[in-house]
């Protein structure tokens, strides 16, 4: 088998080297080697969306990224979304609205959901299912899920405005 | 005010509740949302190994030998294991709580002995230093196969030249036991009235055939368990599964162990729907275990979900309904043939005793046959057997009604079951909501709404699922900060910590937040059966309103040593404690009563015997392209009984994902079989099931008509919305295009070619 490599990322604000296999995936690295396992593995070839991370800037299925392409690389994970021990206004929404129900695609959804408001703050009701649509929820039926998105543009903008 | 304990099981009428009917945050919500909470595939040991399950390329052959000395002869593997390894592979019955099951049938499930059965069967496995060596140690595993011919179509299977799948299968057809070898594992037979009077009083008739496609449940976390076999024989499991107990139980059986060797913990569970209550890779990560002496973890591939494990049967169903000129249901009847995937025990039985039992019906038949096939096991599926009936029920009831010309809410509504209702089994109704949830859709926004435009249709759909008892227990310790833990049984797949925290809170008059829910392993807390059945809220909170009960008790006696009066004087109010002008919160007596004296524990069992009965009525929006047969759900609401809802929030969830799940499995989930037998869609990108763009908001409207049996009237709600969906999707494209669909998926081809044909 060949050899491992060395590879230097950013990972959550940290500067961090890791030793991982050409054959490697983002996802595997980050939950087995840098016990990041808030991403899950639901399929490991891009089709559910609950291994999404941030790849400098954009929301990626770490399954479908190599570990090795992640050198000099800046990636958030779903630990990162909560700041200074509080939950970030997307969880709180989450929770508040019921949005989850056994939770596996969860840490996916906000990854996604994140990244989207950040863009697009004002994301319509369709913008925000187009978006989503590549993270699969079996549980809740997306109804929830799109309401607790909805809701956190609201709270936004009302900490915003006041 | 209470000052004796009143009896469990009977409903209390209380309507000023204060907790339950809130919609307070569940308690492992920040685990979840902050990705900490513990899935089996997070979970590691010290020294772990990876393991590899080895799969047959073919869907039936014998198999000749296997020969594993290559893997095992590579570097960094540790152990190779076929089901010669399993003790517990014996032609014997075991109970296993919600039923029984014979060892040889379990057992060669998990490992195939002698015979391959389907695509994806497990062949063997390995434990290595690392997954990909234990992969790569799979393809040095030379296996030598005796192809056979295969049999997915289930009327295929039943006919007398079919491929036998195993040779010790008789037809149990009626409790009489055939002469020679069958696919037909059993035959069962319903009868109420007289079928041919009942038909002979009707002024129409509709028969009509109907087929449906094998689905798979679709959570999203794959299977998986890390198990380590100690040195004093001791086994240790961490697994995804919806009952630890039954998973102890079946890993016990198979491997010739005491229960009581065994300890299942179950980790966060990542949704099972009825296909994590089998066991899989609990035994093979534990035959590892012991042969590696490492602890071993085991997790499925996304492709081995879906040709490994529990799919839902295809099914055959011819269904003939007869009524009265003035809108009466006489008769009904039904022949129907599921599917059982590989080994004998589908979900035939349910499926007969839900087909009629949303309607009064004086005269009623129903034959059922479980049928074996080359397809993997079918297991339960959210209303095992019922989805499939209420499609082809709700279709003639719909073209009943348009034909007699009258309302598709009023003519069920004229001849919805409700109490003292004899369904097609025997069993007659208690009181049931059937009337109420269907008035509630009768009067709903979206019912009164006008559906206007070309291939547009709206379409209504109800079904049925009975929630059943089973056991659970409950513990709890009063903390002295007036908190209380609450240890419980039951996984939790869907919120049911919360639920059943809430009930507890709501008997002692303290807030939902002040219970610490916890789900426990199997040495920790007493026998409790699966989360299945949508039993939990009812049936593990029953448990929690007893345990608060003998925890109130207890503080009751406390205050009454307190205030040196007897116990029975001590009133308790919404948890404040009083007596003759003193009084103590709940707070305060717990900080007393954990100071001075014996600790402040409870505990609580049950296992209520009485089957309580969910109804769900569905109401879809539709518009269908002509062009390419797409359907778009426009509007869709969902109503259910709920007899009541604790936390409405994860009630609306069940419903709206119920719903869904019954979109995908209406519109587009199929397996596709090739003629050889091999499934062509084993990824999610090809078994396409809903995305958030594929579906509106789900309306929801809960209706609460209390159970009986239960002390807050809770009804079991996590089955019944996903049987209306093929119903009222079909209905709705009936009326949008004038075509009466009777297979399932409806998927694009299909009713493009049927309006093209037109
Ligand atoms: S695990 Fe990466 S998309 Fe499914
Ligand atoms: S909450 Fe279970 S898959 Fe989304």
């Amino acid at each position: 088998m060949a050899k491992k490599q060395v590879v230097t990322s950013n990972i959550n604000g940290e500067e961090v080297e890791f030793l991982c296999k050409p054959q490697q995936s983002l996802l595997e690295v980050l939950r087995d080697e840098l016990d990041l396992t808030g991403a899950k593995e639901g399929c490991n070839n891009g089709n559910c969306g609950a291994c999404t991370v941030m790849l400098d800037g954009h929301p990626v299925n770490s399954c479908l990224v190599l570990a090795v392409e992640a050198e000099g690389a800046e990636i958030t994970t779903v630990e990162s979304i909560s700041q200074g021990g509080e939950l970030h206004p997307l969880q709180q929404c989450f929770l508040e609205d019921a949005a989850l129900q056994c939770g596996i695609c969860t840490p996916g959804f906000l990854v996604a959901a994140k990244a989207l408001l950040e863009k697009n703050p004002d994301a319509t009701e369709h913008e925000i299912r187009f978006n989503l649509a590549n993270n699969l929820c079996r549980c809740t039926g997306y109804d929830k899920i799109v309401k607790a998105v909805q809701d956190c543009q609201t709270r936004t903008k009302e900490a915003v405005s006041q | 005010m209470s000052t004796e304990t009143p009896k469990a099981e009977v409903y209390l009428g209380k309507t000023d509740y204060k907790v339950i009917g809130t919609r307070p945050i569940r308690h492992d919500g920040a685990d979840k949302v902050t990705g900490k909470a513990i899935y089996t595939a997070d979970f590691k040991l010290p020294g772990m190994l990876h393991g590899a399950i080895l799969r047959s390329p073919h869907p039936h052959a014998n198999i000749k030998s296997i020969d594993t000395s290559a893997a095992e002869a590579m570097d960094g593997v540790m152990a190779v294991i076929t089901a010669a390894d399993m003790p517990g592979l014996k032609d014997k019955n075991a109970s296993l709580g919600e039923g029984s099951v014979n060892l040889l049938d379990l057992g060669s499930n998990v490992l195939a002995h002698g015979k391959v059965l389907y695509r994806g069967h497990a062949v063997a496995a390995v434990a290595a230093k690392s997954v990909h060596i234990a992969q790569e140690a799979l393809k040095h595993i030379v296996v030598e196969y005796e192809e056979l011919p295969a049999v997915t179509w289930v009327l295929d299977a039943m006919k007398d030249d079919a491929p036998i799948l195993l040779d010790r299968v008789r037809t149990d057809d009626m409790g009489e036991m055939s002469e020679s070898p069958t696919n037909i594992s059993k035959h069962i037979r319903f009868e109420k009235g007289n079928i041919e009077d009942g038909f002979s009083q009707c002024d129409i008739v509709i028969e009509k055939e109907f087929r449906t496609e094998t689905v798979h449940q679709g959570y999203i976390e794959p299977h998986a368990s890390v198990a380590s076999w100690n040195e004093d024989g001791h086994l240790k499991i961490w697994t995804a599964t919806q009952g630890s107990f039954t998973a102890r139980q079946q890993t016990a059986e198979l491997l010739e162990l005491p229960v009581s060797k065994v300890t299942v913990t179950p980790c966060e569970i990542g949704g099972g729907f009825g296909g994590k209550i089998a066991v899989y890779t609990q035994p093979v990560a534990a035959m590892l275990s012991q042969k590696s002496g490492r602890p071993v973890k085991v997790t499925m591939q996304r492709n081995e979900v879906f040709e490994g494990t529990g799919p839902t049967p295809g099914s055959y169903m011819k269904v003939k309904i007869g009524a009265t000129n003035d809108g009466k249901l006489v008769a009904g009847e039904a022949w129907l043939a599921y599917d059982a995937g590989a080994f004998p025990g589908g979900v035939i039985g349910p499926g007969c005793m839900c087909v009629f039992s949303c309607y009064e019906f004086e005269h009623a038949k129903v034959d059922g046959y479980d049928v074996l096939v080359n397809k993997p096991k079918t297991q339960a599926y959210r209303a095992p057997g019922s989805t499939h009936v209420a499609f082809a029920v709700e279709t003639i009831v719909d073209e009943i009604a348009e034909k007699l010309e009258m309302d598709p809410i009023d003519f069920r509504l004229q001849n919805a079951a409700k109490e003292g209702t004899v369904r097609v089994d025997g069993l007659k109704y208690p009181r049931i909501g059937l009337i109420e949830t269907l008035e509630a859709l009768k009067n709903s926004d979206h019912y009164q709404s006008k559906l206007e435009g070309p291939n547009k249709g709206r379409g209504l759909g109800c079904g049925f699922w009975f929630n059943i008892g089973l056991k659970s227990s409950v513990t709890a310790t009063v903390n002295s900060d007036g908190m209380v833990s609450l240890i419980e049984g039951s996984t939790d797949i869907g919120g049911t910590r919360t639920s059943i925290a809430m009930q507890f809170a709501e008997t002692l008059g303290i807030p939902a937040e002040d219970v610490i829910p916890k789900v426990a392993d199997t040495d920790s807390i007493g026998y409790t059966d699966v989360t299945g059945g949508s039993r939990v809220t009812f049936s593990t909170g029953l448990a929690a309103y007893k345990c608060a009960l003998d925890i109130q008790d207890q503080l009751r006696a406390r205050a009454a040593d307190l205030w040196e009066c007897e116990p029975e004087n001590v009133t308790i109010e919404e948890g404040v404690y009083s007596h003759n002008g003193d009084s103590m919160t709940f707070k305060e007596l717990a900080d007393k009563a954990c100071k001075v004296g014996d600790p402040v524990a409870g505990s609580a069992t049950v296992s209520p015997d009485c089957f309580t009965n969910g109804f769900a009525a569905h109401l879809a929006d539709v518009e269908v392209d002509p062009e390419t047969g797409k359907v778009t759900i426009l509007r869709y609401t969902a109503v259910q009984d709920a007899g009541k809802a604790i936390h409405p929030s994860y009630v609306e969830g069940q419903m709206q994902g119920g719903a869904v799940q019954g979109i995908g499995w209406t519109l587009n989930e199929e397996y596709f079989y090739d003629d050889k037998g091999t499934m062509k869609n084993a990824s999610f990108l090809d078994y396409r099931m809903p995305t958030c763009l594929d579906v509106p908001m789900i309306e929801t409207i809960i209706v609460e008509v209390p159970n009986p049996d239960h002390p807050y009237g809770v009804r079991g709600v996590g089955e019944p919305p996903i049987c209306p969906p093929p119903g009222a999707i079909a209905n709705a494209i009936y009326h949008a295009t004038g075509q009466r669909m009777t297979e399932l998926p409806i998927s694009p081809p299909k009713l493009w070619k049927a309006i093209s044909e037109k």
